[in-house]
């Protein structure tokens, strides 16, 4: 099995794909909304990355 | 209203709906693609297949069941229902020796979450499948 080498930053984005994809398989009732909702949890996922991001580069100052 | 009738139905017999919870948990997406839900069966599958297989290459541990203090207690079994929850995926690399003791590292950290993320991950799709299956959701 190949070794993988990820940044926090690559590690984080897969994680937030794989995981909207299920949330958006399961939990709506039609395509068209789990699509939508999909979207918006990735989405949701990028803005927490960035603003905790942030939030910890000026909490150290 | 509607609802609350709904929920009320009475479950339909465990033969219509336990194969496919089962295929479920053994093979992430089974469950849907045995319930002729093919799309999202493939969709699952490929998620929770890809989200493992990333855990496995970046090294993560699995957990073991440990009894100690609480939180230990907690974390460990935990861990390892997180793990054994992905079915097949579980089996097979134990199977194969897969053997990663738990090191300190982020990549290594990510790893440990990714595979019982995945395990997780396919409980929300086992419970999918359930619903599907006693014809909750279409």
């Amino acid at each position: 099995m190949p070794k993988m080498t990820l940044s926090h930053f690559e590690a984080s984005m897969l994680f937030s794909l794989f995981t909207s994809v299920v949330l958006g398989v399961v939990t709506k009732r039609t395509d068209r909304d789990r699509l939508h909702y999909g979207i918006y949890t990735f989405v949701c996922f990028f803005a927490a990355l960035f603003g905790l991001g942030w939030l910890m580069y000026f909490g150290h100052g | 209203m509607a609802k609350e009738k709904e929920q009320k139905q009475p479950l339909p017999p465990v033969a219509e709906w336990a194969p496919a919870l089962a295929l479920s948990w053994l093979v992430p997406g089974g469950g849907h693609l045995l319930l002729k839900r093919t799309g999202r069966g493939l969709l699952l599958m490929a998620a929770i297949t890809s989200m493992f297989v990333c855990g496995l290459m970046m090294r993560g541990a699995m957990f073991q069941p440990e009894s100690g203090d609480l939180l230990t207690t907690l974390i460990n079994t935990g861990g390892f229902i997180g793990d054994v929850a992905s079915g097949i995926l579980y089996l097979l690399s134990q199977w194969l020796g897969y053997s990663q003791p738990d090191v300190a590292g982020a990549v290594h950290d990510y790893g440990t979450k990714f595979l019982v993320t995945a395990g997780l991950l396919n409980i929300l799709a086992m419970v999918d499948a359930f619903d599907i299956a006693v014809r909750r959701k279409d």
